[in-house]
């Protein structure tokens, strides 16, 4: 019988420290076993549980896009007992990967739309994962305009910068990158929260799906935004995150209600989180 | 102790109506025989839930640390001298409180009256003249409430309260008891004897807390079982690992534990922790001459530093 | 359906004959209460035939209370070195003997948790699979009893395979279930003699006065009916949760719990992955790495309990309320919070709305 429990063996290829701060490390990890990589097909929006083991696991995005083969990228905030083994750790250490776990974006919906992507500090993962899952392309003419804020608290704090800067010379996305703050004399990109951003660039919501991640606050404020041009709660989509273990929908610990996040979510619309009860 | 309910009800009326708290903690009378659920009454009109009797052994203090407001509490002398362990630690001001003391001839414990009667429903139970009467299906029997009393009531030496604002009825008489009999006859043993004890009686824990948190004082916002970085205890139900939680929880209950029995009283499988934290409580006197909880102004001896502190455990 | 009768000491070398070939689990008194234990031939008269109920459920024979899942060597040299490798089990079959309907009913609804379409607990199925499972129908339920309020009863036969029932003078009649419990009776013959009119009376007038002994609670379909948010938002969580204490008593020694936590351990090159029992009744169940506890009321955590029982199970899986009525929680509550008072207040909370 297939265990749910096992994670795959991979190894650490390479680690980027993302952030000034050094919090943020983006861990390229390969497969030790050819057919795991084969049986690890996922869509954006997923996630997977990252297993060291003596340490525990953790809930991480997937920061990869399933065009990207031959690797796994997953970017990692330190915050606890094993993300800071993790931040410790060198390349060519063996560790774990379950998955892929939980609801994708809704990509059947998103194809033939247009794509508001509004993400904030680092929860900006899967929307990467998004992106250059659309821009690829393969994908591209699948999808209608495709219009990106995302800020960050400085400069420093953004993640996949080199991506980021070259994203916005393309035409084929609007990327609107912004900082909440900077004292950087020659910073070309936008100043302001994320939430003024999108109200200032309005995007439209004309035929369009709002892709939002980002602390709570900033969802709280983007929100008002987002429906005040248009875009009705079925078509807020946000990821959540919860304390998780299992991942597979069985240990209880991570429901909202009915709903196990790492099943039945992450993703999620706003229209299903108003039938939920408040307890996130 | 049968016509405590109306003084309390009385009491708390009088407070509530005039104010005087915001609020009271209580017992309301349990659904099922043998139990009695703490309860918060805020205003007068539910004054009539309130409710005492001999299954009040749940010390009602495990409900003050970081409480705000003005409360009033009914409380028993072990209940007491809890409150006045939280308030020197500073969990609560003692001028928040309104204390409504209780002198208590000792709480029963149910799971003696299970020891008479087996594993049959006991239906009913009835109190009068120092007798207990319990029945269910097929028996219906009188027993002496003294063989009926919770392990910690038989040695009790604080029955009336050390500090209240109003007794609910006169104080009744201590007694003098020798309360370490049992802890000097487990010193006796050996090394090895003892840990087969310990092992033996630890075996059947769930690790379900209970104990931990029917204690007032086991307020920590994090429990050292709870601590990942670094992981001091492990949370399955390795032998080693259940005893060390038991032990690191008594040796911090010393100079504090007043032996209310609220420990043993929750434990779902009978598990005798009193035994641990006697012992501490007997070294703390030994060694300090200390009781907890009994004087409001005192220190306990292990925040403070006397320079005639003994020193001969020190090699 | 096979009917027999068994005298007490026919059924004592029925089990016996079982645990010469397969394990035998069966309740025996540890200390002052009783617990399902692995008995072997010579305990086979120790079972307690008129036992109440176990002191904890027995779920743990399905989903122990530590389970190491995987080993794994921490050693760098080793050239398995963190990779996870399955400890092995004993999966052979097994049977229970005597257990109540309420926990056998407990299982079928802890099912639907672990074997689900996407994932399958490798260690559950395989467990319930290699198991028969032989009740005992109650004949003098408790008074904090309350099955037949939750869709299981003295004598269900739900999640059995065979059920015996106490007739008084040391005989029993035992029933054939399912087909693995005609499977048993072939595997390892019970003896005793068909039986007859008069047992068979006998059995219908027991059933009907276990049934009658227990106080209904009520009509919980508005649980079914009526919106989460509504029993989410009432005004009566603030009265139920003051006297909890936050334990794990009613979580562990609830039949239908089954919240666990996954931890590891290393001991100097060695380290295993377990699953523990946990319990929403700890803050500490929910705590972000972030330091945000979407539970860090007591409120909230109490509140959580009681809903996911009687509201979130039935909205989620359509199979009633995750709850048989055991008691023990009843029972063992430290400060006597009770399920059938909280239920009373969930529905009283529901007629008001209307």
């Amino acid at each position: 019988m297939n265990n749910p429990y096992r994670p795959y063996p991979v190894v650490i290829d390479d680690i980027i420290v993302e952030t000034d701060d050094k919090n943020l490390r983006t861990y390229h990890l390969k497969f030790l076993n050819p057919e795991d990589e084969r049986a690890f097909q996922f869509l954006p929006g997923q996630f997977a549980e990252i297993s060291v083991p003596g340490q525990g696991e953790i809930p991480i995005g997937i920061a990869s896009s399933p065009t990207e083969k031959g690797f796994l990228k997953f970017t990692i905030n330190k915050v606890g007992k094993v993300t800071t083994y993790l931040h410790n750790a060198r390349p060519g250490e063996v560790i774990g990967v379950r998955g892929p776990l939980g609801k994708p974006y809704p990509w059947d919906k998103l194809e033939g739309s247009n794509v508001v992507i509004i993400g904030g500090g680092f929860a900006f993962t899967t929307l990467r994962s998004s992106l250059v899952y659309m821009l690829h392309p393969d994908n591209r003419s699948l999808f209608g305009d495709i219009t990106v804020v995302y800020g960050a608290r400085n400069p420093g704090l953004l993640l996949y910068k080199d991506e980021l800067f070259e994203w916005e010379k393309r035409d084929d996305v609007t990327l609107h990158i912004t900082v909440d703050a900077t004292d950087d004399p020659n910073w070309k990109y936008n100043v302001g929260f994320v939430p003024a951003i999108t109200k200032e660039k309005a995007p439209s919501s004309e035929n369009a799906y709002a892709i939002v991640c980002g602390p709570p606050i900033m969802i709280k404020f983007t929100l008002p935004v987002l429906t005040d041009l248009g875009f009705p709660p079925d078509r807020i989509i946000t990821s959540l995150e919860m304390r998780m273990k299992c991942g597979i929908g069985m240990c209880g610990r991570c429901n909202i209600g009915t709903e196990y996040v790492c099943k039945d979510g992450p993703v999620f619309t706003f229209e299903q989180l108003s039938r939920l009860p408040n307890e996130y | 102790m049968f016509d405590y309910t109306e003084k309390i009800r009385e009491i708390a009326r009088r407070l509530l109506q005039e104010k005087k708290v915001d609020g009271i903690i209580g017992f309301k009378k349990g659904t099922i025989p043998m139990m009695n659920q703490p309860v918060f009454i805020t205003s007068p009109d539910r004054v009539e839930l309130l409710h005492w009797d001999s299954w009040c052994g749940v010390n009602l203090a495990n409900y003050l640390p970081k409480r705000e407001g003005r409360i009033g509490i009914v409380a028993k002398g072990c209940d007491t001298r809890s409150i006045v362990v939280l308030s020197q630690e500073n969990q609560v001001q003692r001028d928040q409180l309104y204390i409504i003391g209780v002198p208590c001839r000792g709480m029963l414990d149910r799971r003696k009256v299970w020891e008479v009667v087996g594993s049959a429903d006991v239906k009913g139970i009835e109190e009068g003249n120092g007798k207990v009467r319990v029945w269910g299906n097929g028996f219906d029997l009188k027993l002496e409430r003294s063989e009926l009393l919770q392990n910690n009531c038989v040695i009790c030496v604080h029955r009336n309260p050390v500090v209240f604002d109003e007794l609910v009825a006169d104080e009744v008489e201590e007694q003098s008891v020798d309360r370490y009999e049992d802890i000097r006859n487990i010193e006796a043993m050996s090394s090895d004897e003892k840990w087969n004890l310990f092992q033996e009686i630890f075996s059947r824990c769930i690790r379900c807390y209970a104990c931990r948190n029917a204690c007032p004082f086991c307020y920590c916002p994090q429990c050292f079982v709870d601590e990942s970085r670094p992981q001091w205890v492990g949370k399955t139900i390795d032998r080693t690992d259940t005893l060390t939680f038991h032990l690191l929880r008594a040796f911090h209950m010393a100079g504090r534990c007043t032996d209310c029995g609220a420990c043993e009283r929750a434990c779902p499988v009978g598990i005798p922790v009193r035994l641990l934290t006697k012992k501490l409580e007997k070294d703390v006197k030994e060694l300090y001459g200390y009781e907890a909880g009994v004087q409001l102004d005192e220190r306990p001896p292990l925040d403070t530093y006397k320079p005639d502190d003994p020193e001969d455990f020190i090699k | 359906m096979k009917r027999l009768v068994l005298t007490k000491d026919e059924l004592t070398a029925w089990v016996r004959r079982m645990t010469e070939g397969v394990k035998v689990f069966a309740p025996v008194a540890v200390g002052d209460y009783d617990e399902f234990r692995l008995v072997d031939s010579d305990q086979a008269d120790l079972i307690r035939w008129s036992y109440q109920n176990t002191r904890l459920s027995p779920k743990g024979l399905f989903h122990p209370q530590a389970e190491r899942m995987f080993k794994f060597s921490t050693s760098k040299e080793d050239p398995e070195w963190n990779i996870l490798k399955e400890v092995p089990k004993d999966f052979s079959p097994r049977v229970i003997v005597g257990m109540r309907p309420c926990d056998a009913a407990a299982l079928k609804i802890m099912d639907v948790n672990f074997d689900t379409p996407e994932y399958k607990d490798p260690w559950w199925v395989r467990r319930r699979k290699a198991t028969t499972i032989v009740g005992l129908a109650c004949t003098s339920p408790s008074s904090t009893c309350f099955c037949t309020s939750v869709n299981s009863g003295p004598f269900d036969t739900k999640g059995l395979d065979v059920l015996l029932v106490p007739l008084g003078g040391g005989r029993f009649l035992l029933e054939v279930v399912s087909e693995r419990g005609e499977e048993l009776c072939q595997q390892f013959g019970p003896g005793g003699k068909e039986a007859d009119s008069e047992a068979i009376a006998t059995y219908e007038e027991l059933k009907k006065k276990a049934e009658a002994a227990l106080v209904p609670i009520g009509d919980l379909s508005p649980f079914k009916e009526r919106d989460m948010l509504e029993f989410f938002n009432s005004p009566i969580w603030d009265e139920v949760q003051f006297a909890c204490i936050n334990c794990g008593v009613c979580t562990y020694l609830c039949p239908t719990c089954w919240c666990f936590d996954i931890q590891d351990e290393v001991y100097e090159s060695e380290g295993c992955r377990l699953r523990l029992w946990d319990s929403c009744m700890f803050p500490l169940f929910t705590l972000h790495g972030s330091g945000h506890n979407p539970r860090a009321e007591k409120l909230q955590r109490v509140r959580q309990r009681f809903m996911h029982k009687l509201k979130y199970y039935v909205d989620k899986y359509g199979q009633g309320v995750a709850c048989v009525g055991c008691g023990r929680c009843v029972q063992f509550c430290p400060v006597n919070i009770d399920i059938r008072e909280v239920i009373r207040l969930m529905l009283v909370q529901c007629e008001c709305a209307v």
